[in-house]
């Protein structure tokens, strides 16, 4: 009993000093002293861990980058925090979807702005995308031995289509009506399958309630997931190819 | 004194085999349940409007005129020779055409139809279809959404 008492005393006494080193167990108190210790802080930091230990200096230069896929990283942070903040609201039900999605507009606090925040990143999101991939084509950084990490951004460029076009329906207004009947109809087009993913997707043949709650799990469950999964491999595997492409 | 010499028989079952038979079995359970999820995923009953339908006595109708139904997405037309139901689904993407004096435009991307339901521009590769339509015994109309006929079929009443 008594050592026990001892040892939480001396951890309170060694507060905060003892959190810290904790959570950073390498280079604490001060500057570490050697590259392997600066390397290791970095390295052993869940959250100082996502950026690389060294970076060549061009890739430093806003204009070899434009900060493309950061920002596509970004706004899906964006994305997904005012997404998840949407869905306290939102009932994805015929009668409802439409009149909670005016309800954010005009009642709810701070509604109007969250939902936009969702809208603008989202319509960001794609045209970033979208350009990030032309600055890794222009770059050459497709080449190999980044092969592999050209494919996996392709599907997040797909990913990111589908969650644009699954998001598209949930406001249930004329547009969205439309639109996805009219983007469900060119699936149709799909080889061989075609009909049949329509009809899958829909859960049934016209744009309805089986269809706004499909689209309503594929967009905050099924496509976020895949596309957190896939982002991991794409950004471990821009480290493990030898970080940004460029001059050598 | 029993290790296996080099002119040992082969064991019938090698380890090799024995995985490869795993992989397989484990292959195959994976590929069954991704079939029987998309077949949970494909809806058993539907709630949707009944493709083939009842439209009310012929005399509702007065000739020269085109009735929208908006529920089944058909234009009821009735001329001097009679009854003809036509889709109101654009061929191109599936929105619904209005009726104009000159026939029928798609608001989506501006095909244009005429009465007849044929192609005069626009982007629609099809004319519109045409449903079939019959009386019932009792005397009303029966559009069948199921059964397309040719664009000169006509029930006379």
């Amino acid at each position: 009993m008594r050592a026990m008492q001892r040892k939480v005393l001396a951890a309170l006494a060694a507060l905060p000093r003892n959190v810290w080193g904790a959570l950073f167990r390498e280079g604490y108190p001060g500057y570490p002293d050697t590259d392997l210790k600066r390397s290791t802080l970095i390295t052993g930091n869940l959250l100082l861990h996502l950026h690389p230990v060294k970076v060549r200096r061009h890739a430093l230069k806003f204009g070899y980058t434009f900060c493309l896929g950061g920002t596509a990283f970004l706004l899906s942070l964006v994305l997904t925090v005012t997404g998840v903040i949407l869905m306290f609201y939102y009932h994805p039900s015929v009668p409802k979807a439409y009149y909670d999605m005016e309800d954010l507009e005009f009642i709810v606090n701070f509604g109007l702005l969250l939902r936009n925040l969702h809208r603008w990143s989202a319509h960001g999101m794609v045209a970033v995308v979208f350009l990030h991939m032309c600055r890794v084509f222009y770059t050459g950084a497709y080449k190999p031995p980044r092969e592999l990490n050209w494919v996996v951004g392709a599907a997040l460029l797909g990913l990111t289509l589908m969650l644009s076009f699954t998001g598209y329906l949930l406001p249930w207004d004329q547009l969205a009506f439309w639109a996805i009947t009219v983007g469900t109809n060119i699936a149709k087009a799909v080889p061989l399958v075609g009909p049949q993913l329509r009809f899958l997707l829909l859960g049934g043949n016209l744009v309805g309630p089986n269809a706004l709650l499909r689209f309503y799990v594929l967009h905050c469950v099924v496509l976020p997931l895949t596309l957190g999964a896939l982002m991991a491999l794409h950004f471990w595997k821009v480290r493990k190819d030898g970080g940004l492409s460029g001059p050598l | 004194m029993n290790s296996p010499s080099p002119e040992a028989p082969k064991p019938s079952l090698t380890r090799r085999l024995f995985l490869g038979f795993n992989l397989t079995g484990i292959g195959a359970l994976f590929a069954g349940t991704f079939v029987q999820t998309v077949r949970y995923l494909k809806p058993n009953v539907l709630f949707e409007p009944e493709p083939v339908f009842k439209a009310g006595a012929p005399d509702k109708y007065f000739e020269g005129t085109v009735t929208f139904l908006a529920k089944r997405s058909v234009f009821l037309v009735r001329d001097a020779k009679g009854f003809r139901a036509l889709s109101a689904i654009c061929t191109h993407l599936g929105c619904t055409v209005k009726p104009t004096p000159g026939g029928f435009d798609c608001p989506c991307h501006g095909s244009k139809f005429d009465p007849q339901g044929e192609v005069q521009s626009g982007p629609a590769p099809k004319p519109l279809a045409c449903f079939e339509i019959r009386l019932t015994d009792s005397g009303e109309l029966l559009v069948d959404t199921t059964r397309i006929v040719g664009k000169d079929f006509v029930l006379k009443v």
